[in-house]
C-alpha cells in the first residue's frame, strides 16, 4: 500500500517547485534571449579584444585554419604610448567630450523656448527634433557639402564676398579670388571643430527632446508658489525648474558623453580621419588600423579598443553607480 | 543493337557527371571588366568542355574583405588579387600556392618578363596577371596648343611650361588627395625619375630610409614642383573625381593619373582632341625610365581542390590572344608582350611607354606594406599642404618604417 501511496506524497512538492519559484524564474526566462545575445555580441567580444590585444596578428589564418597570431605581451600598449596618431586621437576624443557638453545647455535653451502654448507648436518641435531622426551618415554628408569650398554654402558665400567671375584661358567661366575660400575639412587646425559642429546638431536635438519631456513633468503648483514668492528669470530657472529637471539632465549628460566617445560615423563620412590623421578619434583609429584597407593589424587595433573601453568604463561605472544609488533612494 | 545504342547515349549523357570542376572568384562588377571576364570564361569552356566552370563575381571592396576568409574557409580554385606587396600577406602565410610550373611550361618568363619581378616573392612566382594600365601625365591638348607647348621631355621643360600656364591663369596640376593615394602617384613618379626603380623598391621594401639623401632629393624636387608648377587649392578635400572639375573646366592643365581617368574625362565632356597623354618627364637623365603599371592577376589558393584545372585556366589567361581580346574590352594593357592592343591613342601610347620601361612599379600602396603605405601617404598629403614640414614628415616616416619591417 505504501508503495502506491508514495507518488501521491512526493508529486505535489515536485510540481510545486516550479510553481513556488515561478516569480523568481519568470524574469530569467524573459531575460534569457537578451542575455544570450548580450553575452555573444558584447561580453565575449570585450574579452576577445582584451586577449587579442596581446598578440600581433594580421587577421589571417594559414591554409590549415590555424591562426597566424604571435604572442607579444604588452608590446602593443607600449607602441600606443609612442604613437603620435594615438595621441592625436586621444586629444580629439577629449575635444569631442568637452565640446559635446554644449549640447546639454543648448538643448535646454531650445526646450525652454519651445515649451509654450501656441498654435502649430508641434510642427516647430518636430522641426527642431528633425536632425536627430536622420542618420548620422546623412548629417555628415550634408555638412561635408556645406563646408565644401567649391560648391558648398561656405564656398558660395565666400565667392560672393571675395571673388569675381572671369573667363579662363579656354573661355569657360571661372572665379578669381583675392584669397582662397576656407577649406575647413582639410585644414588640420579646424577640421575637428567642423566635424564636432556637425555632430552637435543632432545631439542638441536629442537633449532638447529629453528636456521637453522633463518640462512636461515640472510641477505647476511649485512654479505658481515660486512666482507668488517673487521668483522670476534666472532665479526661477536655477532654483525651481532645474532641480526638477535633474533626471532629464542626468540622461542628457549620459547620452552626450557616450555619443562623444563613440563618434565614428561623421569622421568616416567627412574626413576619414584626414587630413593626415588630424581628425582621428579612438573609435575611428581602431577601425583604421584593424579593419580598413591599410589596416590588418588586429592586435594593435584591439589595444586601441581596450583603451577606449577603459575610458568608457570610467563613465559607465559612475553612471551605473549613480542610477543604483537613486534606485536605492526611491525604495 | 538498340540496347547498345541506348547505352552509348547513356554514356554520352552521363559523361559530364565525370567532368571535373573549376571555381573562380572574380572581383569586378563594373560592366566592361565583368563582360571581358565572362567572355574569357566562355572561351575557356568552349576549349575545355569537360570542365564544369563556376564563377562568383563580387564587388571589388567586398572581395578585399571576403578573400581573407574564403582562402581558409572555402577556397575557390582561382581568385583574382593584386601582385606586389598586396599578395605578401597571403603568400607568406602559405594561402597562395606558387605556379612556377605554369610559368616555365608556357614560356611566360619571356612573354611576361617586365612584370615577373612583381609576381615573384622569395624566389617563388605566384599567379598570372591578366591586365594592367599605365600612369603618366594626362594634359589638356587644347591648352598646350594654344600656348605653343610641346610634350615635356625634361624636368626643366616642364617647369618652363608651368610658368607659361601660370601666366595665363591656368593652374598646372590638378589633384584630389582626400583619399591619399593620388599623392602617392606623384611621389612615385618623382622618385622613379630622380632615383630609379631600385630605389623605389628599396624604399618600399624597407631597405632605404626616408631621410636617406636620395629620398630627400625626391622631396626637394617635389617641393620645386609645388612651388614652381603648383597644384589646385583645396586638393585635400577632393576625391580624384572631384579634381576632374578644374581640369575639365580648363582651370588646370595637367593631371598625374592612371589611364582609367580617360573615360571619366570623356564622360565629363572632353573630346579625344582635347586630352592627350605623355610619360612623366625625366629628371635625372642617367636614371633608366621605369613606370607605374599596377596589374590585376589570378592566383591559385593553397586550399584549391582542382589545382590541375586552375593551372589550365592560368595558362589560358596568359595566352596572347586571350589577353588581347580581354584588354580590348576593358580598355587596358595586356601584360603579355606578344599580345596586340587596340588602336585607341591612349592605349597605343601607354603600351609603347610601358613595354619599353626598364621596370614596372606597382604603386606605392601596393609595393609597401599596408601599415607603412597608410602612414606614408598621410605624410605625402601633409607635405603637400605644408612643404616646410618636409624633414619632420620624413623623420616620422623613418620611425614608422623601423617599426613596420
Amino acid at each position: 500500500m505504501a508503495v502506491i501511496d508514495a507518488p501521491s506524497i512526493t508529486t505535489p512538492p515536485q510540481a510545486g517547485w516550479l510553481k513556488r519559484n515561478k516569480l523568481s524564474i519568470a524574469p530569467w526566462i524573459f531575460l534569457a534571449p537578451a542575455l544570450a545575445f548580450f553575452t555573444l555580441y558584447v561580453v565575449m567580444p570585450i574579452f576577445e579584444s582584451l586577449y587579442l590585444s596581446l598578440f600581433e596578428w594580421n587577421g589571417l589564418y594559414d591554409a590549415d585554419g590555424n591562426s597566424t597570431a604571435v604572442y607579444i605581451g604588452l608590446e602593443n600598449y607600449a607602441k600606443l604610448w609612442d604613437d603620435p596618431n594615438f595621441r592625436t586621437s586621444l586629444v580629439n576624443n577629449l575635444l569631442w567630450l568637452f565640446l559635446f557638453f554644449l549640447a546639454v545647455p543648448l538643448g535646454l535653451l531650445i526646450a525652454l523656448f519651445l515649451n509654450q502654448e501656441m498654435p502649430g507648436m508641434r510642427i516647430y518641435k518636430s522641426l527642431f527634433f528633425f536632425p536627430f531622426v536622420i542618420s548620422q551618415v546623412v548629417v555628415g554628408l550634408i555638412f561635408g557639402w556645406f563646408y565644401n569650398p567649391d560648391f558648398g554654402v561656405v564656398g558660395t558665400i565666400w565667392k560672393a564676398l571675395f571673388c569675381e567671375e572671369t573667363v579662363n584661358f579656354v573661355g569657360n567661366v571661372t572665379f578669381k579670388c583675392s584669397s582662397p575660400p576656407p577649406d575647413i575639412l582639410s585644414s588640420p587646425e579646424f577640421a575637428t571643430y567642423g566635424i564636432i559642429a556637425a555632430g552637435l546638431w543632432p545631439q542638441i536635438a536629442y537633449c532638447m527632446i529629453l528636456y521637453l519631456t522633463g518640462l512636461n513633468n515640472v510641477a505647476a503648483d511649485q512654479i505658481e508658489a515660486a512666482r507668488l514668492d517673487g521668483a522670476k528669470g534666472w532665479k526661477m530657472l536655477w532654483y525651481v525648474v532645474l532641480p526638477q529637471l535633474r533626471p532629464a539632465t542626468f540622461i542628457a549628460v549620459v547620452v552626450t558623453v557616450i555619443g562623444a566617445l563613440r563618434s565614428f560615423d561623421m569622421i568616416a563620412i567627412m574626413t576619414q580621419g584626414g587630413p593626415f590623421g588630424s581628425t582621428n578619434v579612438l573609435a575611428y583609429y581602431m577601425y583604421e588600423v584593424a579593419i580598413s584597407e591599410y589596416g590588418e593589424r588586429y592586435g594593435y587595433g584591439s589595444a586601441v579598443a581596450v583603451v577606449l573601453f577603459a575610458i568608457m568604463l570610467v563613465f559607465i561605472s559612475y553612471f551605473l553607480w549613480r542610477m543604483y544609488q537613486d534606485e536605492k533612494g526611491t525604495r | 543493337m538498340r540496347s547498345i545504342l541506348t547505352s552509348v547515349v547513356a554514356l554520352a549523357v552521363a559523361a559530364p557527371a565525370f567532368a571535373s570542376d573549376l571555381v573562380i572568384n572574380f572581383d569586378d562588377l563594373n560592366p566592361a571588366p565583368k563582360a571581358a571576364f565572362e567572355a574569357a570564361v566562355e572561351a575557356f569552356k568552349a576549349e575545355n568542355p569537360d570542365i564544369n566552370v563556376t564563377v562568383n563575381i563580387n564587388d571589388r571592396e567586398a572581395h578585399k574583405t571576403a578573400i581573407r576568409n574564403f582562402l581558409t574557409a572555402d577556397a575557390p580554385d582561382v581568385t583574382s588579387w593584386y601582385p606586389g606587396n598586396r599578395m605578401a600577406p597571403f603568400t607568406d602565410t602559405g594561402l597562395f600556392q606558387g605556379v612556377d610550373d605554369v610559368w616555365d611550361e608556357n614560356g611566360l618568363r619571356e612573354t611576361f618578363a617586365s612584370i615577373e619581378a612583381t609576381m615573384t616573392r622569395d624566389g617563388v612566382t605566384y599567379g598570372v596577371p591578366y591586365s594592367y594600365y599605365q600612369w603618366g601625365i594626362y594634359y589638356r591638348k587644347d591648352i598646350f596648343d594654344k600656348l605653343g607647348l610641346e610634350e615635356f621631355e625634361t624636368w626643366d621643360d616642364m617647369l618652363a611650361g608651368c610658368a607659361q600656364m601660370k601666366e595665363v591663369g591656368v593652374t598646372p596640376f590638378t589633384i584630389g588627395t582626400k583619399f591619399l593615394w593620388t599623392a602617392a602617384g606623384v611621389f612615385d613618379y618623382i622618385n622613379l625619375r630622380t632615383n630609379g626603380y631600385d630605389v623605389h623598391n628599396g624604399l618600399t621594401g624597407g631597405e632605404i630610409a626616408y631621410t636617406d639623401p636620395r629620398i630627400v632629393a625626391t622631396f626637394d624636387n617635389w617641393e620645386q614642383l609645388i612651388n614652381e608648377c603648383g597644384f589646385v587649392d583645396n586638393h585635400a578635400s577632393m576625391s580624384w573625381q572631384d579634381a576632374l572639375t578644374p581640369f575639365v573646366n580648363g582651370d588646370a592643365g595637367m593631371y598625374v593619373m592612371g589611364n582609367f581617368a580617360v573615360s571619366a574625362m570623356k564622360d565629363a565632356g572632353l573630346s579625344n582632341d582635347q586630352i592627350d597623354y605623355m610619360p612623366f618627364p625625366s629628371i635625372n637623365p642617367d636614371v633608366a625610365r621605369a613606370e607605374e603599371a599596377p596589374a590585376d592577376a589570378f592566383f591559385i589558393p593553397t586550399n584549391a581542390t582542382n589545382v590541375e584545372n586552375a593551372k589550365k585556366f592560368l595558362a589560358f589567361v596568359a595566352r596572347a590572344d586571350v589577353q588581347s581580346a580581354w584588354n580590348d574590352t576593358i580598355g587596358q594593357l595586356p601584360p603579355n608582350s606578344e599580345a596586340t592592343v587596340s588602336d585607341d591613342k591612349f592605349i597605343q601610347e601607354g603600351f609603347a611607354t610601358v613595354s619599353s620601361a626598364a621596370g614596372l612599379a606597382q604603386f606605392y600602396d601596393r609595393d609597401a606594406p599596408a601599415a607603412m603605405a597608410s602612414e606614408g601617404m598621410k605624410g605625402f598629403q601633409e607635405f603637400m599642404l605644408d612643404t616646410s614640414k618636409k624633414m619632420e614628415v620624413l623623420e616620422r616616416l623613418d620611425g614608422v618604417q623601423a617599426e613596420v619591417y
